[in-house]
Order: structure tokens, then C-alpha cells, then sequence
């Protein structure tokens, strides 16, 4: 068993603590941070509702050691909006994104780097960038007519 | 669930993580992790160390040089599927990326831990065997190539020595008349194939001048199906050739009863989606002369 001293930038703040190896990306954040609004929900890489971003990119943090994010930079949901709401939050919040609101962090940050790689998605490239991500109440109809209001938001953000 | 515990190293050379697993015959290297850590979580798996390879330049990308498609082992999918090469010149290989795990694993899981984890279910075995592809590894007596026919012993097990680290997969590189396919069936996002099938094929003169064909799911590894290239080769690619192709696929395929299916309902998946791969491959093989 070995212990690591490791910094991991989360929403743009060095944090600096000695970590078990085998401490989780997740608990790491949640437990020792207190950064609760990273979920865990199915413990096994398969429901996205742990999904932070990693360097810029979506990543399962239940599937990530703490000490391998030494060095990385981590966005969770605490720091999507800057101050407000971000436009995907927005987008969320017009469209009723979501029911019980369990996957709705890892949603939101799954659509935000979809959306700064393809702005403008079809419904069908929404439905294949957000199927990492399982919302047990099936409200992906309203889930993917927020995205597509973030979009436009984004567009407006950008234009103006 | 909590992993148990290890000991953790994140070496800066080749070197040092060959000799790091000479030294600790219980140690695992680590990837993408994506495979490994939920194993650990499930104690499926209970490595004493891990060697991670993050580290270490010079694992991840992909370029064309020498004849070969080379990607690096570390390579994320989700880089194969942005790689305009490989959406351009690689249709097997784009098509077997797009259909591992998820969007989110893809990610962060890699081409070299998918090749060299050899899970039976895994997609990219089949699509190496059908490209006739070679993997480079590097270990404590030097580099050395190795076919991917050579490659997958057993479930989980591949022929790589003690302290031998998978460093590189090359593909040969895309000529006229090339082209190939993927064809995976399977229940829901994520999960693992019924079965899936990988066809690679290569004209010249209208004709088939070579043939991979290769199984993913539907026996203890990866299988390469001679007989369903033996079918291919030579025909002009109709109906009577597909047909006779996807029935010796069928034969070829060693599938268990289990909770995806019966041995017999896989073998009928295999049928069907060796039809469909090598007529996709077949229209992208042509549209490529």
C-alpha cells in the first residue's frame, strides 16, 4: 500500500493532499473536498452520473485514481457556471432537463464539451454524445431539448 | 466498492516500467483503466502494484510511416474517432471505435488496453486479426514484433513475456481497392457484443485478392474465421460468396450459453452480421479503387 502526495486543480483552485492509491477520483472529490454535487450512482462505470471533466474532457471519475489526476486540471458541476448560470444550465433549467436530478451534473458536463466541439448538434449526434450518460427517469426528451437550448444560447453568447 | 490496496508507480521510461514489473510479479499495468479498475473494484482482480504508464512519452498517437497505420498503445478511442486518417482510410477501424463501451470511456480508455487485456469481448482483437495487424512490445531483451494471430493465447492472456510492455499496433497501411467493416450487436450502449464480426478486404480487378475475417465474442478469444476468408477470396464478391462466407463464419464461432443468448442464436448473429460486414466492406472497398 502506498501513500502520494498529489495537486489537482478543481474549478480552478489547487488542491493539495496525500492520497491512499487506491482513493477514487470521485470519493477524492467528494470526500475530501466536499464537493457533493458529483453523484455516484451506479459504482461501475456504466451510469456517467460521476462524469466530471478531466483536463477538458468527460471523464467517469469513479474510474480514475486520485493519484493519477496529480497534475490535472478538474472542472466538476460546482464550477460550471462562472458566477451565474452557465448556458447549459440555463438550457436545463428552461427545458425542465431533468426529474429527480440525480444525473444531471454529469449530463450537463457531458453536453458542455459536446457543445464546444460540435455547437451546433442534430438531436441524433445530442442522443449519441449523451449515451455515456443514463437518467433512470428516462427524461431524455426534455434532456435533449435543453441541450439544444444551450446551443442556441451559446450561439447568442457568441454572437453578441 | 473500494479497490484493495496497492502500490502505486508512475515511471518516466520503458525502461523503468519493465524493470518495476520484473520486480513485482503481482503487478498490473495500468492504462486507461478502464477495464482494470473496475475488475480491482469488483476484487475480480487484486494487483499488488500498479505501473502506470501515463507518464512515459512517446505512447500516444497515430500516424502512417513505413507502410503502417502505427498507434500508439496509450492512444484514447475517442482520438481514433477524431482522427480524420483514420475516419478517412481506416472504415474497420473507425467503425470498431465508435462502438466501444461509451462516449465517456472512450475517453480515457486506450487501443493498447483493449488489444492487450484480451478480453474475448473486447472489440479491437477481431478488427487486428482481420487487418492482419502486428503489435510492437518492448521489454528487458529488446522490442519485437508480434502478429495479432499470434498475439491472444487464452482469455485475458496474450503471448507477452514477463516485464513486456505492448507499446505500439500497426495496421497496414490503406491502399486502392481497401476497405473493411464492423458489424456489433449489442443490447444496449456499452455493453459487450452478442457477437460482433470485422471484415477487411482488398480488390483488385473487381475481384478479391485477399480476405480478414475475424469473430469477437463467440469464443474463448477473439477467432479468426480462414474458412469465411477462403470463401471471399477469389469471388467477385456476390451473393453465393457472402452467403458461403457467413455460413463458415457461423461454423467457425465457439459460443456458451449465457445471458446474452444461446450458443445457437449466437451463431445465427454471426451469420447475419458476417453477410452485412462483408457487403459493407465490399461497397467501401470498391468505392476505394
Amino acid at each position: 500500500m502506498s501513500s502520494h502526495q498529489i495537486s489537482v486543480t478543481i474549478n480552478g483552485e489547487e488542491h493539495t493532499r496525500e492520497v491512499e492509491a487506491r482513493l477514487l477520483l470521485v470519493h477524492f472529490i467528494r470526500e475530501e473536498l466536499g464537493l457533493t454535487g458529483t453523484h455516484i450512482g451506479c459504482d461501475t462505470t456504466s451510469c456517467g452520473a460521476c462524469t466530471v471533466l478531466l483536463n477538458g474532457v468527460p471523464a467517469k471519475s469513479c474510474t480514475v485514481f486520485a493519484v493519477a489526476a496529480d497534475g490535472a486540471e478538474v472542472t466538476t458541476v460546482e464550477g460550471l457556471g462562472n458566477g451565474g448560470l452557465h448556458p447549459v444550465q440555463q438550457g436545463f433549467t428552461e427545458k425542465h432537463g431533468l426529474q429527480c436530478g440525480f444525473c444531471t451534473p454529469g449530463m450537463m458536463l457531458t453536453s458542455k464539451a459536446l457543445l464546444e466541439e460540435n455547437p451546433d448538434p442534430s438531436e441524433a449526434e445530442i442522443r449519441w454524445g449523451i449515451s455515456g450518460n443514463l437518467c433512470r427517469c428516462t427524461g431524455y426528451v426534455n434532456i435533449v431539448r435543453a441541450v439544444q437550448r444551450a446551443s442556441e444560447l451559446m450561439k447568442e453568447n457568441s454572437d453578441g | 466498492m473500494i479497490p484493495p490496496s496497492f502500490d502505486y508507480h508512475a515511471p518516466d521510461t520503458l525502461e523503468e516500467a519493465s524493470r518495476l514489473l520484473l520486480a513485482n510479479p503481482e503487478a498490473k499495468l495500468l492504462a486507461g483503466g478502464h477495464s482494470l479498475i473496475p475488475m480491482m473494484r469488483f476484487r475480480l482482480a487484486e494487483p499488488a502494484a500498479l505501473v502506470d504508464l501515463r507518464r512515459i512519452p512517446g505512447l500516444s498517437g497515430i500516424r502512417e510511416e513505413g507502410g503502417s497505420l502505427c498507434i500508439g498503445a496509450m492512444t484514447c478511442e475517442s482520438a481514433l474517432e477524431k482522427s480524420d486518417l483514420v475516419q478517412s482510410r481506416y472504415p474497420l477501424l473507425a467503425d470498431t471505435t465508435r462502438v466501444i463501451a461509451d462516449p465517456v470511456v472512450r475517453n480515457l480508455a486506450t487501443v493498447g488496453g483493449n488489444v492487450a487485456h484480451a478480453d474475448p469481448g473486447n472489440d479491437h482483437p477481431a478488427t487486428m486479426l482481420a487487418y492482419r495487424a502486428s503489435f510492437v512490445a518492448s521489454g528487458p531483451s529488446g522490442r519485437r514484433t508480434i502478429a495479432a494471430s499470434d498475439f491472444f493465447t487464452g482469455p485475458f492472456s496474450t503471448c507477452l513475456e514477463e516485464g513486456e510492455i505492448l507499446t505500439e499496433i500497426r495496421i497496414p497501411e490503406a491502399g486502392p481497392g481497401s476497405g473493411g467493416a464492423y458489424q456489433k450487436f449489442e443490447r444496449k450502449v456499452g455493453d459487450y457484443a452478442v457477437a460482433a464480426v470485422a471484415v477487411q478486404l482488398q480488390l483488385d480487378g473487381g475481384r478479391v485478392a485477399g480476405a480478414g475475417v475475424a469473430l469477437t465474442n463467440v469464443g474463448l478469444t477473439a477467432i479468426q474465421a480462414g474458412a469465411a476468408e477462403a470463401a471471399l477470396v477469389g469471388s467477385d464478391g456476390g451473393d453465393a460468396a457472402l452467403d458461403a462466407a457467413a455460413e463458415a463464419a457461423a461454423a467457425a464461432a465457439d459460443p456458451a450459453d449465457d445471458h446474452r443468448g444461446s450458443a445457437d442464436y449466437k451463431r445465427a448473429v454471426v451469420r447475419v452480421l458476417t453477410h452485412r460486414a462483408a457487403s459493407s466492406a465490399l461497397a467501401r472497398a470498391r468505392e476505394a479503387s
